[in-house]
């Protein structure tokens, strides 16, 4: 219990934003109509790409000698990319489809 | 931003951008007691080859396969959440053996030799306590961010993968019998092992410099939970019928997201905890929100197997008598229709025919026809992938209506022409208790004066179950592929 209650000191502004992040995600969702589900969906999606950040620390901190680690990293970064690159893409082009069609009215 | 469409686009490249500046501010800012990182040519060379791999697989896509794409790139995030964390059980593996530890065995060995020449003086001992005390490091909260996101990580992919074949038709709905028992003693056996874990870790991890079989045994619970966790995921995923789909894929999503925000725990990174904890709990609504436009609840689309077989035989006696319709009948119907009601599916994504739905569209807007488009929540594989279809085919969005708006008009509409829908215009969703679907919200297309169905064939929708809208008097059917149909339909009301 000790440890539990340090390990909360420790990461309190960790925890609000946790929360925070909650909350606004919630807030955003009752906000989008049922019409934009899929580009929303699908921006979440590339949202969640952040874990690339993970994967760019990670191979920072490998040592050069570090064969696996490199290996390993150097796919999750790959992979975090096409994540977060492919992601705001696809929304991009869903998104697009409903602006032209505002354009020509 | 993403409340309206117009705006939504903008939001979405305010986000890139945001994005864009998060990853260059970690590679050229990060600093890591006072280290700054290293390895930029792999790192540059990852970003490259990911993004030219990003951009081609999402400039190719059909418009229809886009729930399989989100599906896919959503197993990428998680598969990267997973890596990470396999790394960092190394580093933690490696961190243990290095200074501290060391330090620690040295003490240990030295007391140890005191101890043998029998002058293990009193100050020593209390000296070694108090540097024994500081070097000892609480691995379990790191361990436990690990694990958590290792487990979720791999459970996102393995999903995802599945997920993304089944939307492919390349993996069929597979269910054995007990499956979810089965599913809960995978889950059971993940958390006792990562329990086992924590609870040795800092018992292992000052001897794991020195190797031995404890410490190998405990990398391999470790890789052990990895597939396991990759297990689970494909198990919990194969018996969902295609009509959860998107219920599952929405869930996946905030799964990585609770992934990412993990990692966000483990390197005090905010962005990432933000960014992750914001889709896990969006992903989170999302899926209920789906739940209960389906009128499922989320244990029972989690629980599984839905649909398919059992519903399906059940069905099969009450097959009535259904009339067909003619193309020029139909056309007739339609044209001289006041107001008329588009009910788009699966088969309209399927057979690609969103750009001669908006032609028949407008052809009948020129002939005085009020016409509207009805969006079930949950239409297609994908909540709003109707609208995004119709979207790609320049239908403009506020003839698009959702269930609501369109069943209060439903009763003053003519005729309703089903193009490749089925299970969200059942009306024994309303009527027959017994039916796996009871209780879904649906479009009441019954309400109309005349109902055209296209469908391909007889056969029973996703949820595998027969429908009665099918034969009902006022209903007539048009078999064909929805976009020939379609063209042929556009094609007779010319002439008439």
């Amino acid at each position: 219990m000790e440890q539990l209650s340090v390990f909360i000191q420790q990461h309190i502004e960790m925890i609000y934003v946790v929360i925070l992040s909650i909350f606004l995600g919630i807030e955003v969702i009752s906000r989008v109509p049922s019409v934009l589900h899929t580009p929303l969906m699908s921006g979440a999606n590339a949202i969640h790409g952040v874990v690339i950040i993970g994967a760019i620390i990670v191979m920072g901190k490998a040592e050069a000698g570090n064969y696996l680690a490199l290996l390993l990293g150097f796919l999750a970064v790959i992979l975090g990319t096409v994540n977060v690159v492919g992601g705001f893409v696809v929304t991009d082009r869903m998104l697009e489809m409903f602006k032209n069609k505002k354009d020509k009215k | 931003m993403l409340s309206k469409p117009d705006t939504a686009r903008k939001g979405n490249l305010v986000a890139a951008a945001g994005m864009a500046l998060a990853i260059l501010g970690t590679i050229f800012l990060y600093e890591s007691e006072g280290a700054k990182l290293h390895n930029y040519g792999w790192i540059f060379a990852g970003l490259l080859i990911g993004s030219v791999i990003g951009v081609m697989a999402a400039k190719k896509v059909k418009m229809t396969a886009m729930p399989e794409m989100v599906s896919m790139f959503n197993g990428m995030g998680g598969a990267c959440a997973a890596l990470i964390s396999i790394i960092e059980f190394g580093h933690l593996a490696g961190d243990s053996g290095s200074a501290g530890a060391a330090a620690m065995m040295n003490l240990h060995r030295a007391g140890e030799m005191m101890e043998q020449l029998g002058s293990s003086s009193r100050e020593f001992i209390e000296q070694r306590e108090l540097i024994q005390s500081m070097f000892r490091v609480d691995y379990r909260g790191t361990l436990l961010i690990i694990l958590l996101g290792l487990i979720i990580g791999s459970v996102s992919f393995a999903g995802s993968v599945i997920a993304w074949g089944k939307l492919n038709g390349r993996v069929k709905d597979f269910a054995f019998p007990a499956q979810h028992i089965v599913n809960l003693i995978v889950l059971g056996i993940i958390v006792i092992l990562a329990a086992a874990l924590l609870i040795h870790v800092n018992d292992v991890y000052p001897l794991w410099a020195h190797g031995g079989g404890r410490a190998t045994g405990f990398s391999l619970l470790f890789y052990g939970v990895l597939v396991l966790s990759l297990i689970y995921g494909v198990l919990f995923v194969l018996p969902i019928g295609g009509a959860d789909m998107p219920v599952v894929i929405s869930l996946l999503n905030s799964f990585t997201g609770v992934a990412a925000a993990f990692g966000g725990f483990l390197y005090d990174n905010p962005v990432m905890l933000t960014g992750g904890i914001l889709v896990g709990s969006a992903g989170t609504i999302l899926t209920i929100l789906m739940c209960k436009a389906m009128n499922r609840s989320l244990k029972n689309v989690l629980i599984g197997s839905f649909g398919g077989s059992k519903a399906g035989a059940a069905a099969g006696k009450e097959q009535g008598a259904y009339k067909e319709i003619s193309l020029p009948d139909a056309a007739v119907v339609l044209a001289y229709a006041n107001k008329v009601m588009i009910v788009p599916g699966y088969g309209l994504a399927v057979a690609q025919a969103q750009h001669v739905c908006h032609e028949l569209e407008k052809l009948l807007e020129e002939k005085g026809v009020e016409v509207k488009y009805a969006i079930h929540p949950v239409a297609g594989r994908m909540p709003g992938h109707m609208n995004v279809l119709l979207a790609e085919a320049d239908v403009s969005y506020d003839k698009l209506l959702e269930m609501e708006e369109a069943n209060a008009e439903l009763p003053t509409t003519d005729a309703v022409l089903v193009l490749g829908a089925n299970d969200v215009v059942n009306p024994a969703a309303k009527t027959d208790a017994t039916s796996p679907i009871y209780g879904m919200p649906i479009l009441e297309v019954e309400n109309a004066k005349v109902v055209i169905v296209n469908k391909r064939s007889m056969k029973p929708g996703y949820a595998g179950i027969e429908n009665d809208l099918f034969f009902q008097p006022k209903t007539s059917m048009l078999f064909g592929d929805a976009k020939q149909v379609l063209q042929q339909l556009v094609a007779e009301i010319k002439q008439v």
